[in-house]
């Protein structure tokens, strides 16, 4: 069956392994995310990844450590200004070109692997090497150990955020410690759908979600189970149909995000 | 006993001066209406009884010692409230996530926790409304939810800024008399920050008026009169009472057109 040739190749047990492990933290970032309506944030932080993927390229060290580095150090930088920001979407934005502009110079810089630059942009699950997928490992223990500690306090932060800073919480701390671990769920997921659509994989499933349960557990879990579902269906139709995977993935995220809204709209909210 | 007490107390929002050398206590179990235009300090005060602001000058108590962040003792419905009038997420789960927000770890409850959550809710009477999306409900429905989430953990001192905002009178009045229920059966002391008085008259024990840094605190009817009001507006002000109501009024007209709404 094809199926079953589909696991014979290394590459595609990998990618499938790699899928999801991005998947998991990317749909559970993802709900706080959209939670806190902050998917710009997210949206804004791929795009300095790039700048430090393509440098990371230049100086000749793996994509990924060079997204972690920039990500992490834009999402302290953000978290610290923290209401400074609000309503300076310009000034994000100026910085946002800024860093993709910097990694088109580190691209030129390095100009006999312009394959790498499609790599970043829109992602290659299939070309995950042995070492990517232990670094994606790491990243995704990381990043779901250190959301466990804080999602108490990011859940109070986020639904009452004046009552929790009465009950001695501190908005700030919280905050810069959310960024930091979307930080870790862009660079991981760069590797899957790319830096232009890291927004699809994190914030879809999650806006998915949010809009078919009223209940937060299964929210979480819900939001999870559409990004591993995309994912990993998403690589089964590119094994199948020569298209490639981030299509794929990005169709499905937003084809259940499109079936939310009409399933809502088709069932008028009922006066009780 | 004293729920709170203020000895000279100033307080300061950056360079502005909101209340200064203001002194007054208030006693246990009471229920105290607190009013003022806006910008007089009723939120200020809370935050400064909250221990989200020091005082410049002065001493606070509350419950005879310097007030904390996180004091356990003190349930509070913030004025400024995050939008959360477009989520699905059902009523039960928003009141749980007040629940021991402030520990790190999982937004687990326990047991013990689920009761904590359904006893706060059955207070405000809104077990219907725990299964119901946020969105669904109307805004006097969310406000009963917040109340709930400012009952958790049995506080002894209820602080409520501006609950009745944005609400129709209908809601005003169930508002108010759930409080006072509230206030009643459980022998707690209760703040109401409120812009008008007439929706609080038959619940209040006592009224704190703030204006130009200074506080009034007394009966109803030693505060709500026009020698007290012109000393706190700084302006002259008359007090008339028609049919049980009270209505403001300086030599401009009802105060309320400027400042803030007395009847509605």
């Amino acid at each position: 069956m094809l199926t079953a040739t589909m696991f014979e190749y290394e590459f595609m047990r990998t990618a499938f392994v790699a899928g999801g492990l991005v998947a998991i933290v990317a749909g559970s970032v993802g709900f706080f995310l959209v939670l806190r309506n902050l998917t710009f944030a997210g949206h804004a932080l791929s795009h300095v990844g790039f700048a430090g993927a393509t440098g990371a390229v230049l100086i000749g060290t793996p994509p990924l450590w060079g997204l972690v580095a920039f990500t992490l150090a834009a999402a302290l930088a953000m978290g610290l200004l923290g209401d400074r920001l609000r309503g300076r979407d310009v000034a994000v934005g100026i910085v946002l070109s800024l860093a993709l502009g910097l990694g088109v110079l580190f691209l030129y810089l390095y100009s006999t692997h312009a394959t790498h630059a499609t790599a970043i942009l829109f992602g290659n699950v299939l070309g995950v090497d042995q070492e990517t997928l232990w670094a994606l490992l790491g990243l995704t223990a990381i990043g779901l150990c250190s959301l466990a500690a804080i999602s108490r306090p990011l859940l109070f932060a986020t639904l009452a955020p004046e009552l929790a800073e009465a009950k001695g919480v501190s908005l700030r701390l919280v905050s810069v410690l959310f960024l930091a671990i979307v930080a870790i769920a862009v660079a991981e997921a760069v590797q899957v759908v790319g830096v232009l659509l890291v927004f699809a994989l994190m914030v879809g499933p999650a806006a998915t979600s949010l809009r078919l349960t009223s209940r937060l557990g299964w929210g979480i879990g819900l939001a999870v189970g559409i990004a591993l579902v995309a994912t990993w269906l998403g690589i089964a139709l590119a094994y199948f149909t020569d298209l490639p995977t981030t299509f794929w993935i990005v169709v499905l995220c937003c084809a259940a995000y499109f079936a939310s809204l009409v399933r809502r709209a088709a069932r008028p909210a009922t006066v009780e | 006993m004293f729920a709170i007490e203020l000895d000279r107390v100033t307080l300061a929002r950056g360079e502005r001066t909101v209340l200064s050398d203001v002194t007054f206590a208030i006693r246990r179990g009471e229920f105290v209406g607190v009013f003022g235009p806006n910008g007089a300090g009723k939120t200020t005060l809370l935050h400064a009884i909250l221990g989200l602001l020091r005082a410049s000058a002065g001493e606070i108590k509350v419950h005879g010692a310097r007030p904390t962040r996180g004091n356990r003792e003190a349930g509070y419905l913030p004025q400024h409230r995050a939008s959360i009038a477009d989520l699905r997420l059902r009523g039960r789960d928003f009141v749980a996530c007040a629940l021991h927000g402030e520990r790190w770890g999982l937004p687990l409850t326990g047991g013990e926790g689920r009761q904590e959550v359904e006893r706060a809710i059955a207070t405000v009477e809104a077990q219907a409304l725990a299964t119901r999306p946020l969105c669904e409900l109307s805004g006097g429905e969310r406000q009963r939810l917040l109340l709930a989430q400012a009952l958790l953990g049995k506080p002894s001192l209820l602080l409520l800024d501006e609950p009745l905002l944005s609400l129709d009178p209908h809601f005003q009045q169930t508002t108010v008399a759930l409080v006072k229920r509230i206030q009643q059966d459980e022998g707690i002391t209760v703040l109401f920050t409120a812009h008008e008085v007439n929706p609080l008259l038959g619940a209040m024990d006592r009224v704190l008026y703030l204006g130009h840094g200074h506080a009034a605190l007394g009966a109803v009817d030693e505060v709500i009169e026009g020698g007290v009001l012109s000393r706190l507006y700084g302006t002259t002000v008359e007090v008339l009472r028609v049919n049980d109501r009270v209505v403001v009024v300086s030599g401009h007209g009802p105060v309320e057109a400027d400042a803030h709404r007395h009847d509605v």
